[in-house]
């Protein structure tokens, strides 16, 4: 089991021919997920790496049976392909892109929302379910398959934690990089209400940030569901920066220092370790409490 | 991005906000001509990227072009909170009879953008927010379509106020969120919004900082930011000009990384293990070999950096092409300082058998090369 993606998964790649949607494409069809095709508008009826081109989502979806698609669009016109995408009957929109106007990301994630569609990102590095499909970025090696139900902010950071959770044998029923933007479409929640329903995953592991209340409100689900959890936050000796305005000060309250939502966290039970390493053992704490 | 009070005004002023009348100075003789031009009480504002200049002495009322030139002296060139002040702002004094507050940003929890409003403004709303949360109303602003007629009445009926009052807040709420979107803002806020003794409704002052990401569809805000970042750290300033995202900190580690959440990892974990960081610097993702040269340039070029600390877990970015863009930079800079290196991900056996070939060694995890470099700069 795993959640949003899985081997079933049909997936096109919206931006398939441009440099970043080609290399990843690529490694995407080479770890095994079903590309069924990619669109590029102007190039509809080409053929790219041996799968066929559209200028539209929705023909493309209507010619493959696509339920999933990946965004390499340029970040200027990447939240129209969220619309375009989202608008085409896809249960999924993985968004990948950097840069996008925060302006142009409100009304769109809210119309996933009321539709229904599942939208990751944007400003993320996507989802992998271990041995099964991988819809995004990461380097697919790093993975394996496995209970732990894995929910990060950060891109590099997640390569860097759950290849240190593969390495010790702890393996993950689905990866999610929620994306690093201030608005994204899934959050940290999110996927800890899709996790708890998911019979494979055992224990979270979270990789927060500072910044914004994602993390403590995550927390606050995790008690109430009553789900295993570790959760790390990045930042903690980040000088704070030159605030300017009062406005993002009177939204946040106290929350988004790295210590509220250590506080949060550790107040849900959840360990908050420093290190990676320290983040394993307490993976193993909870995975294997008498192997040891 | 952010903008001075003076910058801020003149684009209020653009969508028809009310705003107290003045000019930018950058010498007291300045200041003290637009004085005269002005030809009544004046007051003489810092102009500094911070907040609580009032308090720290940066605001002063003055009469007459002595008594101006003679305050901006005084506040140009004045310390505020480690920001030199290069100008003031020289505008007609206003009597205020009472303080509003009204600003707009994005709440992140609820995904929309949101009005501010409080009838307790001025220098404590900070304070307000956390003892009288009650006395401030957000109101969240429709994400597909924008501000309603509804959302301008629940600002402004949230709290007693006059009938004229309420009709000249709606038209502040309407113009102020116009510019909002309009120049793609993070923070638009009018700190105090003054109601003057004779009954106007005018900004006192201006906040306003944009999206960095929506800067490419407004050149015209090109020429404020220039004239703002001349004020700014020197090396800051040339990591924007190159696209890098970076930030100075007082240690003497170099950190250069790939994504911010590893990069601001990899400052805790240089903490964590006794080691003071330099810098920040992010290089984003899939980083050209150019891209790492020109990161390690600048990142050296800042002389209190005793040694540098690459962590670079690709995704997106590709080993092979930071090993390619560090040999680059060995070959065409003068590294005189260690360097450790940290390569995972995206083609890293290629990426470390190039540095291998040149002789530079590579750190396994994250935790080993923060102790290397911090052992090294010793």
């Amino acid at each position: 089991m795993s959640i949003f993606i899985d081997k079933n998964t049909k997936v096109i790649v919206q931006g398939f021919t441009g440099k970043e949607g080609t290399f990843h494409a690529q490694q995407m069809i080479d770890y095994g997920t079903q590309v069924v095709g990619g669109v590029t508008p102007g190039k509809g009826g080409t053929t790219h790496l041996g799968l066929p081109v559209f200028d539209t989502v929705a023909k493309a979806v209507q010619d493959t049976g696509a339920d999933t698609s990946i965004i390499f669009v340029p970040a200027a016109f990447a939240a129209d392909a969220c619309s375009e995408a989202i608008e085409s009957g896809l249960k999924t929109v993985i968004c990948i892109t950097e840069g996008i106007p925060i302006n142009d990301m409100v009304p769109v994630r809210d119309q996933a929302h009321a539709r229904g569609v599942r939208l990751i990102g944007p400003n993320c590095p996507g989802v992998i379910t271990p041995g099964e499909c991988k819809l995004g970025i990461m380097p697919g090696n790093i993975f394996s398959s496995g209970p732990v139900g894995f929910i990060s902010r950060s891109g590099t950071l997640t390569y860097q934690a759950a290849d240190a959770l593969t390495r010790a044998g702890f393996g993950q029923s689905t990866c999610v990089g929620i994306g690093g933007d201030p608005i994204i479409g899934t959050q940290f929640k999110d996927c800890v209400g899709a996790f708890a329903k998911d019979e494979k995953t055992k224990v979270l592991v979270l990789i927060g940030e500072i910044g914004g209340s994602a993390e403590e409100e995550a927390a606050a689900l995790i008690k109430e569901l009553g789900v295993p959890a570790v959760a790390m936050i990045a930042g903690r000796t980040a000088p704070p920066g030159k605030r300017m305005g009062h406005a993002g000060a009177i939204v946040s309250g106290s929350s988004g220092t790295a210590a509220a939502k250590v506080e949060a966290f550790e107040a849900a039970g959840v360990p908050v370790p420093e290190t990676i390493d320290e983040m394993v053992e307490e993976v193993r704490k909870i995975l294997a409490p008498v192997a040891r | 991005m952010v903008i001075h009070e003076y910058q801020g005004k003149l684009l209020l002023d653009e969508v028809g906000v009310p705003i107290t009348r003045g000019r930018v100075a950058s010498t007291p003789e300045e200041a003290g001509k637009i004085a005269a031009e002005i030809g009544k009480k004046v007051a003489v504002k810092a102009q500094v990227l911070v907040g609580g200049r009032g308090k720290a002495g940066g605001i002063k009322l003055a009469e007459g072009q002595a008594e101006t030139e003679q305050k901006a002296r005084e506040i140009i060139g004045m310390d505020i909170k480690g920001l030199k002040v290069e100008k003031v702002l020289v505008e007609e004094a206003i009597d205020i009879a009472k303080e509003l507050y009204l600003g707009i940003t994005l709440d992140r929890a609820k995904a929309a953008h949101v009005i501010m409003f409080s009838t307790m403004g001025g220098v404590d709303i900070e304070e307000v927010a956390e003892t009288h949360p009650e006395a401030i109303i957000k109101v969240a602003v429709s994400p597909q379509r924008g501000l309603l007629d509804h959302h301008i009445r629940e600002v402004c009926h949230a709290f007693p106020m006059e009938k004229q009052e309420r009709k000249d807040l709606a038209v502040f709420v309407k113009t102020l969120f116009e510019l909002y979107i309009k120049k793609d803002c993070t923070i638009a806020e009018i700190n105090p919004l003054a109601i003057t003794t004779d009954g106007r409704m005018v900004a006192a002052d201006a906040k306003v900082n944009f999206d960095a990401n929506a800067l490419f569809r407004h050149p015209e805000l090109e020429a404020m930011a220039t004239e703002t970042e001349e004020e700014g750290d020197p090396l800051e300033l040339k990591a924007k000009e190159k696209g890098l995202a970076y930030v100075r900190l007082d240690g003497e580690i170099g950190v250069i990384g790939n994504g911010a959440g590893l990069v601001m990892g990899t400052l805790d974990e240089v903490n964590r293990v006794g080691g003071k960081p330099a810098n920040f610097l992010d290089v984003g993702g899939g980083a050209s070999a150019q891209v790492v040269t020109t990161s390690l340039e600048l990142v050296l070029s800042d002389p209190n950096v005793k040694g540098v600390l690459f962590n670079i877990f690709g995704g997106i970015t590709r080993g092979d092409e930071v090993a390619k863009g560090i040999i680059e930079g060995t070959k065409v800079l003068n590294v005189d300082r260690p360097l450790v290196i940290r390569l995972s991900g995206t083609r890293e056996e290629e990426g470390r058998a190039i540095l291998k070939e040149a002789g530079i060694e590579t750190a396994a995890t994250m935790e080993e090369a923060a102790k290397k470099i911090v052992a090294l700069t010793r």
